[in-house]
């Protein structure tokens, strides 16, 4: 019997993004020492960062099998707002957050309103957002670059037991998502809602308060990723955020969460693909790629991972089939010979 | 008599001017269990869905407990300890059956918003236990099987405090040992003071539960009494308005000699094992089995929706390991599956839609860049939907989910049709559709078989594979135990070929089956 073959297969292809992540690490490290550098993967974990609050809060809104397009444009839009009441009021860094994050919130929202109330498609709406939002930016900064006072840039240096400041963020982001998501009703709810709409309706579920919930934190989480990336680089210009959603959404996939809602986790999924993405880039500059392949490199590294994601998928769905039956403990019949023994994954 | 716990007082309801229920009045006596019966479209899901807060009544009021009741929506159906076990059953197979428990409300540590996992854990295996099931609350609902699923619905009802539970068509699924299963906690339910709705098209099944019947018919009561009034003829007769005296159409002729399709030890490891069989032209062929005997599987590894690892498949052609389902349609392969909804149609699309696609290549012209004829297509579809009475209002544009199942099957069956099959492979053709119906169903596949076509039909009803069966086969666990020419009919051999494998399990263990 190849039963333990078997298992190990089951075992490599239930772990994917990990094996991605680690097969990705050590060639980049065997191919450039540099990369392997503390300097090196603290920039890493740094950049990952900002993109992983992002990525955490569409993981949210793709569980309840919706999209959020409108992320870079609302932490732009979110960014501009705090920087300019800083330039005019030169109000405290805190108040500049705060109102940040509730610029976001209205993102949020706006989104919100217009998928439950209106029923109108995350896709079209988020999109819809997503222009808006950048044109209302532009309007506000002139399209000018907005720079932010020392007070600010100062942030990007802090550091928490000589952890830096946006891991610290970020760490937090996805403890508090992580506890939402496996140990709150709302986030049972949010994994029931992207099973089945329908379904989740029928059983009592506030349907629309879950998606309205999802789309809100991802709005807030939008723009406090905005807000770190900004005190590290001290400045908005017209162009910031542009295409985040899509790193953002390659972050969710990437870690195993599924378009179509109801699969995935932040923990270790979202954070792997963030971290996994900046890895790619990082790696890529450590290596001296030639600078017009390594957009296409990092596209080849990305697709592979969805491609080995999606035989995965196939893959495990076939074995599902072969041990239909899950047997009741009790019972004790040995009925098992067709089959292979349950396995419990962990249901998040 | 004690007060009624439910009453229905004049009830109405009609979608889009087509009435659904007219003048429904019902009392429901407490502890007591109600077999609800009535052909597809005769209104007992209207009525439940009213009862359940699904749908708002157009007029009439309900009473509960002797106090007026008008549930604005589902929850407040469950509030009023009212519980659904729907046919299609609403739970989230990507979640734990304790998530499912308390997904709309988990036990909470004190005041904070953290789920309290070691009392949820706890209550849930209180709550399996109560319906007898033994199996973890971590248990990911899609590795359940149907008849576990429903256990869990019934688990979550309880849980609630459910005191009137709805069961609609809840056997449709079940293997014979789950019904059974299912039918004694029904019986103890009622013992213990619960009120039950049994919704079912099994008249068998109906008669041995319920304690009162009520026949609806067209939206209306026809009939309702305590269940020694009725006896299945009686029931139909209600149900349908007129007696039907055949069940089955009468077979006309004989299969012939050609060879249609020849299996020869097919073998999927885990799956199937050494199926072998041969399909006549112009045969009814049945394969019967319990539920995860591996019917479906062996139907859709002959339609190439799946590989097996040994053996020959021959129709006509050269036998390929892998085979496509384009290869089977091209080669007059129909393959009508078990679940209409999920596999079998596109439910927001219309029924000439629905029904063309199978047939659209053919309609190609190829001197117009392959544009379709859309004229021939449709006065084709069209007739089909004549020559099957399939019900709808315009099918081209009345979406397929819109239909009563009965039609909806006959939508499916309409849709190979129209691709003149040579082969039929019927899963479960007539499961959740009505008596008429299924003597329509039954009538095309006689009618294809009459054609030189060779059937193959699946389920688990072995009455009605032997009422249209030529011959049969008999699974289980993967292989085939049994082999009976119409003239070898017995309802006790064929059963306890099903459950061959069921009973000698352990020696069957001990030589090692492939894994």
């Amino acid at each position: 019997m190849d039963s333990l073959r078997q298992s190990t297969l089951t075992m490599a292809l239930r772990n994917v993004p990990i094996l991605m992540f680690l097969g990705t690490f050590l060639i980049f490290g065997l191919l450039s020492p540099r990369f392997l550098e503390y300097q090196s993967l603290e920039n890493i974990a740094k950049q990952a960062s900002y993109i992983g609050i992002i990525a955490v809060g569409m993981t949210f809104v793709l569980l309840t099998g919706g999209i959020d397009l409108s992320v870079g444009s609302n932490m732009y839009v979110s960014a501009v707002t705090a920087g300019l009441l800083m330039q005019r009021f030169s109000i405290l860094p805190v108040l500049a957050l705060v109102i940040c994050l509730a610029v976001g919130l209205v993102f949020g929202l706006a989104n919100a309103f217009a998928v439950t109330r209106l029923h109108i498609i995350p896709f079209v709406v988020t999109l819809a957002t997503q222009f808006a939002g950048r044109g209302l930016g532009w309007m506000l900064s002139q399209s000018r670059a907005v720079a932010f006072p020392q007070s600010v840039t100062g942030l990007g240096a802090v550091q928490l037991l000589g952890i830096p400041g946006p891991i610290v963020i970020f760490t937090g982001v996805v403890l508090a998502a992580w506890v939402v998501l496996a140990r709150t009703t709302l986030g049972r709810q949010i994994y029931a809602v992207g099973h089945e709409i329908e379904a989740a309706r029928k059983a009592g579920i506030n349907t629309r308060r879950v998606q309205a919930t999802a789309y809100c934190l991802c709005g807030v989480l939008a723009s406090l990723g905005g807000f770190v990336s900004v005190a590290q680089l001290g400045n908005v210009n017209s162009g910031f955020g542009e295409m985040v959603e899509f790193q953002a959404i390659a972050a969710a996939v990437l870690g195993g969460t599924s378009l179509f809602g109801g699969i995935g986790n932040v923990f270790p999924g979202t954070v792997l693909g963030a971290l996994l993405i900046q890895m790619v880039w990082a790696g890529l500059v450590a290596t001296r790629t030639d600078l017009y392949l390594q957009p296409l490199i990092a596209a080849a590294i990305i697709f592979l991972a969805v491609l080995l994601d999606s035989i995965r998928n196939t893959a495990l769905a076939k074995m599902g089939r072969h041990n239909i039956r899950i047997e009741e403990k009790s019972s004790g019949r040995p009925d098992t010979s067709q089959q292979h023994s349950p396995r419990r994954k962990p249901t998040n | 008599m004690s007060e009624p716990v439910l009453l229905f007082e004049h009830i109405s309801k009609s979608f889009f001017g087509a009435r659904a229920l007219h003048d429904v009045t019902l009392a429901v006596q407490p502890g007591c269990v109600v077999g609800l019966i009535g052909e597809n479209g005769a209104g007992k899901s209207t009525l439940m869905n009213i009862f359940g807060g699904v749908l708002q009544p157009d007029e009439g009021r309900m009473c509960l407990r002797g106090r007026p009741y008008r549930p604005a929506g589902p929850a407040d159906a469950t509030a009023a300890g009212i519980a659904f076990i729907h046919q299609e059953l609403n739970l989230f197979g990507n979640l734990s059956i304790a998530d499912n428990l308390f997904i709309d409300g988990f036990p909470r540590i004190g005041r904070t918003p953290l789920i309290h996992r070691r009392q949820a854990m706890q209550r849930a295996e209180e709550a399996l236990a109560a319906v007898d099931l033994n199996v973890s609350p971590k248990t990911r609902i899609d590795r359940l099987t149907p008849g576990h699923k429903q256990l869990v619905e019934i688990a979550k009802a309880l849980h609630r405090g459910a005191r009137i539970i709805i069961f609609d068509e809840p056997t449709t699924s079940l293997t014979s040992r789950e019904t059974h299963r299912l039918f004694s906690l029904i019986e103890r339910l009622r013992r213990d003071g619960c009120t039950i709705l049994y919704i079912s098209h099994a008249l068998a099944d109906v008669l041995q539960l319920a304690d009162e019947i009520v026949v609806l018919r067209d939206g209306q009561v026809v009939q309702t009494g305590p269940k020694e009034q009725f006896d299945i003829d009686t029931m139909i007769g209600a149900m349908v308005g007129r007696r039907i005296d055949q069940l089955y159409p009468t077979r006309r002729n004989a299969p012939g000699d050609r060879v249609l399709m020849s299996v020869c030890r097919v073998t999927e490891p885990g799956v199937v094992k050494d199926i072998s069989f041969d399909l006549h032209a112009g045969e009814v062929l049945g394969l019967f089995g319990l539920m995860g005997s591996g019917r479906t599987e062996v139907a859709r590894i002959l339609f190439g929706l799946d590989c097996f690892q040994s053996g020959t498949i021959t129709t006509g052609g050269p036998s390929r390991r892998r085979r496509s389902v384009r290869a089977s349609v091209d080669g007059g392969m129909a393959f009508v599956t078990e679940d209409r909804r999920e596999e079998g149609l596109l439910m927001e699309a219309s029924v000439t839609d629905n029904m063309a696609l199978v047939a659209l290549p053919r309609y190609r012209r190829r001197r117009l860049l392959g544009t379709f004829n859309q004229r021939a297509l449709r006065r084709t579809v069209d007739e089909m939907v004549g020559t099957l009475k399939v019900k709808c209002v315009d099918p081209r544009t009345d979406a397929v989910k819109n239909l009563s199942g009965g039609n909806q099957q006959k939508a499916v069956i309409g849709k190979w049709l129209l691709a003149e099959p040579v082969i039929g492979i019927m899963d479960e053709p007539t499961r959740g559709i009505d008596i008429a119906a299924k003597y329509e169903v039954y009538s095309i596949i006689n009618d294809l078989a009459d054609r030189g076509a060779g059937v193959l039909c699946i389920s688990s009803e072995l009455e009605e594979l032997t009422g249209i069966c030529d011959s049969l086969l008999v699974m289980s666990r993967g292989r085939i135990c049994g082999r009976f020419r119409r003239s070898e009919f017995d309802e006790e051999r064929i059963l306890a070929a099903a459950f061959e494998g069921h009973i000698e399990h352990e020696t069957r263990n001990e030589s090692g089956a492939p894994n």
